[in-house]
């Protein structure tokens, strides 16, 4: 088991730096540091010597990869990519284009987003379960089949109109809950209540239709049978025996959300303003920070790695058949 | 002298080109009995053919507007050379003329006859006042003649269910005298048959969804020419026009983006699958890096490498390069999405090296190239079928959040995505924008939901374990 898992971290190694080295190229190769300037100082009448100083403050002057106006192994050292990319590994993310420290902005940025992400998360495993577990139950009935094209429906209405449409129902006409906005401590929880319900809301199309799926391939095995032939009640079959095995791909599947948790929802926190990773990925993108993207692409593909063997260790832990090797 | 300068865009030649493959894949399973056999399944499913009549509905209209050409300007001098038009304009604008001429000054409601917003206008001299200004086009044949606008609006519904219910006799008529022939029976019989749903292709939903569409077709055809009938926008343009404009952008982002990266997701799957050993480490290698990526901020850094690039690039015309950055667009969202298909077709050759057809080939000599392309190709193409479909409605999706985000598709190109982000901004007015949103709403839903019915029917046509 532990040989299993630190080789996965071994196999973990190569993938971040070939996403590492992926991320620098798509930033500065393809993109130069002049363009970047240009791009921040205005297309027209920029004067080499305002983009010199721009690169020169966010220490974009130097070459990429290759460095021929230092000595020894500065030349390699001394480089844009060693500079920027490197001290990524180590969480160092570097300042922002408005001096403030990424680091910092994302420890502290952390919070507000689990506070969405992590109920959404909850509540939306424990709803899609409950309504699959009695579509289940119903199978092969007209509430199946309704339920089935509810789910449908539900699944093929965008995001963006499950968030206007529950800010214009719940806070424009019957003011219950504020539109957007955030408050630290207890206070939050008017801020949070109506993003996490339409969290839950729009997952719940896909996710318990999948679920069903996984349920109603369990019931069709042999044990289930055997279960009904010794005259076990229907409900027992479903919730002693079915839901326990289900279970195993609705958890492992689950697992590998868990880290992206921290990368909080892009569109959700942006709509109900909320001041969370993902609200300050989306403000980067809009005011062009390649500081922030470049770190918030690295942080989230290192969270994704951490999700996969999270995932391969959670299937050894509930189901004893598999034998990692 | 011709008439009009064809215009071809990137996304046009890859659309028919797309067109193209699938009417080649449809000739090749034709023949073949083990290949044509899910399709016949499938198309005896009435959800799965009713959405497909929806689909076709959409992809005419987005095929209408992917025939672009630049109109002959009117010539000044005899003799001179022709000069065309700057703009250009697709097939589907040349015939909703009327809908794309006709802009009013800014907002104004579903058939509406005056704008949104209040102005202060000048009746006589000096004395001004407030109102909202009349339409310039929106009920503008009715003068002053305002009581008569319900009046209006249902002579003009009756009018339309009247030609749509003769329209629909006669298809009902053609598909049941179609049927009698085949069957060899009168063709009442042949009625009966069709009405009691005894056929062998559900023609009797696929009839019923078309009649539908083709009422609410009939019903645009007689309102538009003189009502919005969804309003229009902050510049005046009609919000139905704008909607249909968008079908096409959403039909290519929901198609093209799956077929650029085809090429690679087919060479390296089948490759992995193939030879195994090292090669298939390295491309393993490469989908989990990519996979790794969170998708919305790659393509977010994508598009703001795009668009210094742009910035940069010759004169190009507006149409051009918005069509350029649409074809960007799907090739990243091809690049966060073609490893899932990869990792499929790579499963499904190793599953295939195994079999006996391709073991013979190898005994016979013949080379891994050629057993790829003629043994492994050909029955992997479902799988590329079944990811085509099941991603559409997700990347549809996709478009409209991208345009959120400010990574979409460009401003200036007509899509969902482009009209929620335009709507949003309003929504706080007092009284509230709201046709924009139900516009879009209604067109994406639909589209969505038909393409998801479609693609769970192709999924279980093809399922093995249905089968």
């Amino acid at each position: 088991m532990l040989a299993y898992i630190v080789r996965r971290l071994l196999y973990a190694i190569p993938i971040l730096i070939g996403v590492n080295v992926l991320i620098f190229v798509l930033f500065f190769a393809v993109n130069t540091p002049d363009d970047m300037a240009r791009l921040h100082l205005g297309v027209k009448h920029v004067t080499p010597e305002a983009i010199a100083r721009w690169k020169a403050e966010r220490g974009y002057d130097k070459p990429l990869f290759y460095n021929p106006g230092a000595a020894g192994l500065a030349r390699f050292t001394d480089t844009l990519f060693v500079h920027r990319a490197v001290p990524m590994f180590a969480f160092r993310f570097g300042a922002a284009d408005d001096g403030r420290d990424i680091g910092r902005e994302i420890r502290t940025r952390m919070w507000p987003s689990l506070a969405v992400a992590v109920p959404v998360f909850l509540i939306g495993l424990l709803v899609n379960i409950t309504f699959a577990l009695i579509l289940a139950f119903f199978r092969a009935t007209y509430v199946d089949t309704a339920g089935v094209v509810l789910c449908v429906a539900m699944m093929s209405i965008s995001g963006l109109f499950y968030i206007i449409g529950g800010q214009f129902l719940v806070s424009k006409l019957l003011h219950l809950v504020p539109i957007s906005g955030y408050q630290e401590g207890w206070d939050a929880f008017k801020f949070l209540v109506l993003p996490v319900a339409v969290g839950v809301i729009s997952g719940i199309g896909s996710g318990t239709r999948w679920y069903r799926t996984i349920f109603l391939e369990e019931m069709g095995k042999d044990y289930v049978r055997t279960a009904r032939a010794k005259g076990l009640a229907e409900a027992t079959v479903l919730f002693r025996h079915v839901l326990k095995n289900g279970l195993i791909p609705i958890l492992t599947g689950a697992v590998v959300v868990i880290p992206t948790l921290f990368m909080g929802s892009l569109i959700l926190e942006s709509f109900f303003g909320i001041p969370g990773l993902g609200s300050y990925t989306i403000d980067a993108i809009r005011q062009q920070d390649f500081a922030i993207v470049h770190a918030m692409v690295f942080l989230g593909s290192v969270l994704y790695i951490v999700g996969l063997l999270a995932t391969d260790i959670s299937y050894t832990l509930v189901d004893p058949r598999i034998r990692l090797s | 002298m011709m008439p009009v300068q064809p215009v071809l865009l990137w996304t046009d030649l890859l659309l028919f080109l797309l067109l193209a493959v699938l009417a080649l894949y449809a000739w090749q399973a034709r023949r073949r009995p083990h290949l044509a056999a899910p399709w016949r399944r499938l198309a005896r499913r009435p959800a799965a053919m009713a959405a497909a009549v929806i689909l076709s509905a959409f992809v005419a209209v987005g095929l209408l507007d992917s025939i672009h050409f630049r109109p002959l300007l009117p010539t000044q001098t005899p003799g001179a050379a022709p000069q065309y038009a700057p703009e250009t304009l697709s097939l589907l604008d040349q015939l909703l003329r009327p809908l794309r001429e006709q802009k009013e000054k800014t907002y104004s409601a579903p058939f509406a006859t005056h704008l949104y917003a209040m102005e202060s206008v000048e009746v006589s001299a000096g004395r001004i006042v407030r109102l909202y200004p009349r339409l310039r086009y929106g009920g503008a044949h009715l003068g002053d003649d305002l009581g008569r606008r319900g009046a209006d609006i249902l002579l003009r519904a009756v009018r339309a269910t009247g030609v749509a219910l003769l329209l629909w006799a006669a298809a009902v008529a053609l598909v049941a005298v179609g049927l009698a022939r085949r069957h060899g029976v009168r063709w009442g019989a042949g009625l009966m048959r069709l009405m009691r749903g005894e056929t062998a292709l559900p023609w009797r939903t696929m009839l019923a969804t078309f009649g539908v569409l083709l009422w609410l077709a009939c019903l645009a055809g007689h309102w538009t020419p003189e009502w919005h009938i969804f309003g229009t926008d902050k510049v005046g343009q009609d919000v139905f026009y704008l909607s249909l404009k968008s079908i096409r952008t959403g039909l290519i982002i929901g198609t093209l983006t799956t077929l650029v990266m085809l090429p690679f997701a087919l060479a390296l799957g089948i490759m992995a699958g193939y030879f195994r050993g090292w090669v298939d480490d390295v491309i393993q290698y490469l989908y989990t890096t990519l996979n790794s990526i969170p998708g919305v901020l790659l393509i977010a850094a994508a598009v703001l490498v795009l668009q210094v690039r742009m910035d940069q690039l010759p004169d190009l015309t507006l149409v051009e390069r918005a069509d350029l950055r649409l074809l960007f667009l799907c090739m990243i969202l091809g690049i966060t999405s073609w490893t899932g298909l990869c990792r499929l077709l790579r499963a499904e050759t190793l599953k295939l090296r195994q079999m006996e057809f391709v073991q013979a080939a190898e005994a016979f000599g013949v080379g891994p190239a050629r057993i790829m392309m003629r043994h492994v190709l050909p029955n992997v193409m479902h799988i590329v079928l079944i990811t085509l479909t099941l991603e559409f409605s997700g990347l549809v999706l996709a478009e409209a959040v991208l345009a959120y985000v400010g990574v979409g598709v460009d401003p200036s190109m007509h899509s969902w995505g482009n009209m929620i982000n335009g709507a949003r901004l309003e929504l706080a007015r007092e009284p509230m924008v709201w046709w924009l949103l139900t516009a879009a709403f209604v067109f994406m839903f639909v589209l969505v939901l038909a393409a998801n019915v479609f693609a769970d029917a192709v999924r279980d046509a093809f399922d093995p374990r249905v089968a």
